[in-house]
């Protein structure tokens, strides 16, 4: 049996210590230990990009993070995102839209929208097209998510002119 | 799937790692940014006994230019090769070529040394540093060694890196005067590995080649320097000279056969690519029309 290895970080802003086995990845670290299942589980090996979180600000695939490379980093999941308020707009445009339908991939695409919403300002369709291309779909056929995240991008900036 | 059980270590210096390494050798691996060893773990197709985490060393990140060299140290993201102004005025086929590699997410963790140490023929970084000419600085317990780009690569996932030395950093030429870039690929969606591609140099002088370098990717089991561009440096480019160049390109390739593309059409779109490129770094577009149809 391998040693546990302790693990401190912060996730959504409260602080977590914990013993984890280095096989862990992050994704189950959230869903099993911190019971945060809104980060969810597609393929594990990175194609999906249902388990999209934050690190440090930065999203990355928490399947193919192990939880104790996650030490000393500050983690944010959806609902962090959600409790936060941070992208109440953009949630509303999803559902809005009909931006989604069984809602499996919708936490990856929100934060990974919120990603590209916060480097620029207006993105064209084509623009995030590119930015959501790592994140599969299986329902809406993506038409309905570009125009939820076109919707929130043109929104925002009415709002700050 | 989720990785068979293993045991972790993170590395506290260069030399902390190469000692782990030489007390575990082939049972251990070295984990970066994770982008291609989690996978490959997640799917049980490799089970290290110890994963040796190199990913906080500072000393191996950044990028530099030390005289006529742009030096990147092998943890250097994509996504940081992207937003470098270093990349952007000394090797931009750097740059061209990062924002064809997977996606946003893995790009804030996916490294340079990763992708080149992981060496999948299909592979965007490799064919860069090929065409660059770069130098690949890599530490043991002996010191350091530094290869060729052109002699790094092996073979699909073959380097010439032994399981107890790292890699520490690539060493490029700063860009000349007179030097152009290109990339292009062919892929099924935006992010995913090629079905053919190509990363070029060139040196342009009065309307001719004074030198070419072509590196074309998931042709064959490694990156590929053609040599058919020799055929095209220091003459007058006629479509006839092209076509031929063409065909000593089809011929020195090797390419695989998969669910994406037979070797045919691989061959094919790699005569497209080689006509493009040189139609569009010599600002002839005519010369694009007319050969390889
Ligand atoms: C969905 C998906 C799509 C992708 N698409 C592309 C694509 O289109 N093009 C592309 O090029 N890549 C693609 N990648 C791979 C990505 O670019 C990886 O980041 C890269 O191949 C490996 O870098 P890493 O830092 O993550 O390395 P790791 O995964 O940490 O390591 C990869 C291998 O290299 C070894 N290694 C790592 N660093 C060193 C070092 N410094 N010295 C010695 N050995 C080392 C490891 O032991 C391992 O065997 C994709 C990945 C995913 C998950
Ligand atoms: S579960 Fe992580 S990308 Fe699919």
């Amino acid at each position: 049996m391998i040693a546990p290895i302790p693990v401190s970080l912060l996730v959504n802003g409260e602080q977590v210590d914990a013993a984890v086995q280095p096989r862990l990845n992050l994704a189950d670290f959230l869903r099993d230990n911190l019971k945060l299942t809104g980060t969810h589980i597609g393929c594990e090996h990175g194609v999906c990009g249902a388990c999209t979180v934050r690190i440090d600000g930065e999203i990355v695939r928490s399947c193919l993070t192990l939880a104790v490379q996650a030490h000393g980093t500050a983690i944010e999941t959806i609902e962090g995102l959600s409790d936060s308020g941070e992208i109440a707009d953009l949630q509303a445009a999803f559902r809005e839209r009909n931006a989604l339908q069984c809602g499996y991939c919708t936490p990856g695409m929100l934060i990974t929208a919120q990603d590209l919403l916060q480097q620029t300002a207006m993105p064209d369709r084509r623009a995030i097209r590119e930015h959501l291309s790592g994140n599969y779909c299986r329902c809406t056929g993506y038409q309905a998510i570009v125009d939820a995240v076109e919707a929130t991008a043109r929104a925002r900036a009415e709002r700050s002119a | 799937m989720k990785a068979a059980a293993f045991a972790y270590a993170r590395a506290t210096s260069v030399v902390n790692a190469l000692e782990l390494l030489a007390a575990h050798g082939d049972r251990a691996k070295v984990l970066s940014g994770g982008q291609s060893l989690m996978p490959t773990m997640n799917l049980r197709l490799i089970s290290p006994d110890i994963v040796v985490d190199i990913g906080g060393l500072r000393e191996l990140r950044g990028i530099a230019v030390k005289g006529d060299v742009l030096v990147i140290g092998a943890l250097t993201r994509h996504a940081d090769l992207l937003n470098s102004p270093e990349v952007a005025a000394h090797a931009p086929l750097l740059r061209d070529a990062v924002t064809h590699v997977a996606h946003p997410a893995i790009r804030n963790r996916g490294t340079i040394g990763g992708s080149l140490a992981h060496a999948d023929p299909a592979s965007e970084l490799p064919a860069c540093i090929v065409a660059l000419d770069a130098t690949i600085v890599v530490r043991g317990s002996g010191g350091e060694r530094r290869i060729a780009a052109t002699e790094f690569f092996k073979g699909i996932y073959e380097t010439a890196l032994s399981s107890q030395e790292l890699l520490v950093a690539v060493e490029i030429p700063v860009a000349a005067e007179g030097s152009t870039f290109f990339f292009q690929e062919y892929a099924r969606r935006h992010g995913d590995y090629a079905i053919v591609g190509l990363a070029a140099h060139a040196v342009v002088r009065d309307g001719m080649f004074a030198d070419l370098r072509l590196g074309f990717f998931a042709v064959g089991d490694r990156p590929l320097l053609a040599s058919a561009a020799r055929t095209l440096v220091d003459v007058a480019i006629t479509s006839a000279a092209l076509a031929e160049a063409a065909v000593t390109l089809a011929s020195e390739l090797d390419p695989q056969e998969d669910q994406q593309a037979s070797s045919a059409m691989r061959r094919h779109l790699a005569k497209v690519l080689l006509v493009r490129c040189v139609a569009t770094l010599l600002s002839r577009p005519e010369l694009a029309t007319g050969v390889a149809r």
